[in-house]
């Protein structure tokens, strides 16, 4: 399985922000984006998610094999930890939440309520998600955010789980996670330049911005 | 879908949750009718199937801008639209959790303050019966509102405003049936109609709905 990006243009509130991107991302293989703020990494991201449609170019790998991480982590604050989990994995028809409880080091928070928790801990369990989709790509959104070094590397050891059983995992990070073994693509050279020829959709939008 | 469905009620049922919002409502606006438009029973008898169905329309309004504000702020709406589970579905079951937390109560505690607002006798099974067909359209409904306002900070008001005329039809006919009960004269036509709204909107506004979401999700 494989990720195939072609010619790439994505925007953000009508405006252009990357063009001309492409990119592959195999199996058991880690990229990840660099770029100052504003460069369009989240949108890049939610892009390929199909949480927003591309403004030019193709995106090849189907909907059902990635899953998305976000700055917010989507947690119920009145729910437990482990009810948050099991939630996710019946959503996507998964098992596994105990395994997942304890590969990011939960397991003896699980009947805490979720506001209860830290921010790390908050972001763990957010990260622990990813266990119970069973999707092979992983579309991650600056994952470190408010983790301290040992989770850091707790996740890191996570993501090389997951590529090791030939998943994949696009991320967009400041910080060096340590993974030495992942690609990194610096987006500014692919700052949109011009102002994108807009096709009917474009300019239908923008009537309305 | 059924996760959902369970998450919702559960949600709904833990501190916080807004259960018994709508109800709490419909029962003060119950209450202070009769004080407001004084003890004469002939003329409460005569408001009373319109009173009962404007406070369960305004009661279920009251948490409409909750339904999908609360997933869309904490990031979880974004997460179901990549889930396996189609949007569509997620609309329906998230409306299919606000009739069964906020509409449905209202139906079982309408007769009991239906007795405060002297209610004729032969309409109170028109009551329940009218409830129980035309509020999931007004879930579904006001489901399709709150996709068209997420976005939004304080959506509530233009919220309101937006769904408020699509309630109508479902307001007439509801309050139309219980008045033919309370008189004694025949209800088939304004219940099929009723049910017929409802079937409708049940049919078409997931899909509207899903699609405002979509757009707003962008």
């Amino acid at each position: 399985m494989e990720l195939v990006v072609t010619d790439l243009a994505v925007s953000r509130g009508g405006l252009p922000l990357l063009e001309a991107l492409s990119f592959t991302l195999g199996a058991g293989r880690a990229l990840v984006l660099r770029g100052p703020n504003g460069s369009g990494k989240t949108t890049l991201l939610r892009t390929l998610a199909g949480l927003q449609p591309p403004l030019h170019g193709t995106i090849s790998c189907p909907r059902d094999q990635m899953t998305y991480a976000a700055h917010a982590d989507g947690l119920k604050s009145t729910l437990t930890v482990a009810e948050n989990l099991q939630f996710w994995a019946a959503i996507h028809g998964q098992t596994g939440v105990e395994d997942a409880l304890s590969a990011m080091n939960l397991s003896d928070l699980a009947d805490r309520q979720a506001h209860n928790l830290s921010a790390g801990q908050k972001r763990r369990l957010g990260l622990a998600r990813l266990l119970v989709t069973g999707r092979w790509l992983w579309v991650l959104d600056e994952p470190t955010v408010s983790l301290d070094v040992a989770s850091v590397a707790l996740f890191a050891d996570v993501v090389r789980a997951h590529l090791s059983r030939g998943g994949a995992a696009l991320l967009a990070t400041h910080i060096d996670m340590g993974l030495p073994e992942a690609t990194v693509l610096d987006l500014t050279p692919y700052k949109a330049t011009m102002a994108c020829n807009f096709g009917f959709d474009g300019a239908f939008d923008e009537a309305f911005l | 879908m059924i996760a959902l469905l369970i998450r919702d009620l559960r949600l709904a049922f833990r501190a916080g949750g807004g259960f018994g919002l709508g109800l709490g409502f419909f029962l003060i606006l119950a209450v202070l009718v009769p004080l407001g438009v004084g003890p004469d029973q002939t003329t409460l008898g005569l408001i009373a199937p319109g009173i009962l169905w404007i406070g369960a329309l305004l009661a279920c309004l009251l948490s409409l801008d909750r339904l999908f504000a609360l997933d869309f702020e904490d990031g979880s709406l974004d997460l179901l639209a990549t889930s396996p589970i189609p949007l569509e579905g997620v609309v329906a079951i998230k409306a299919l959790a606000h009739w069964l937390t906020t509409c449905l109560p209202l139906a079982l505690a309408a007769p009991v303050l239906g007795i405060l607002l002297n209610l004729p006798g032969p309409a109170y099974g028109a009551l329940i019966l009218s409830l129980l067909v035309g509020t999931p359209a007004l879930s579904i409904i006001g489901a399709f509102g709150a996709a068209l306002t997420v976005g939004l900070k304080r959506g509530g008001l233009l919220l309101s405003l937006l769904v408020l005329p699509l309630y109508v039809p479902t307001l007439v006919f509801g309050a139309q049936t219980v008045t033919r009960a309370a008189q004694g004269l025949d209800l088939t036509t304004p219940l099929l109609l009723l049910g017929g709204l409802t079937a409708g909107s049940v049919a078409l506004l997931p899909f509207a709905a899903a699609f405002a979401l979509r757009i707003n999700l962008r």
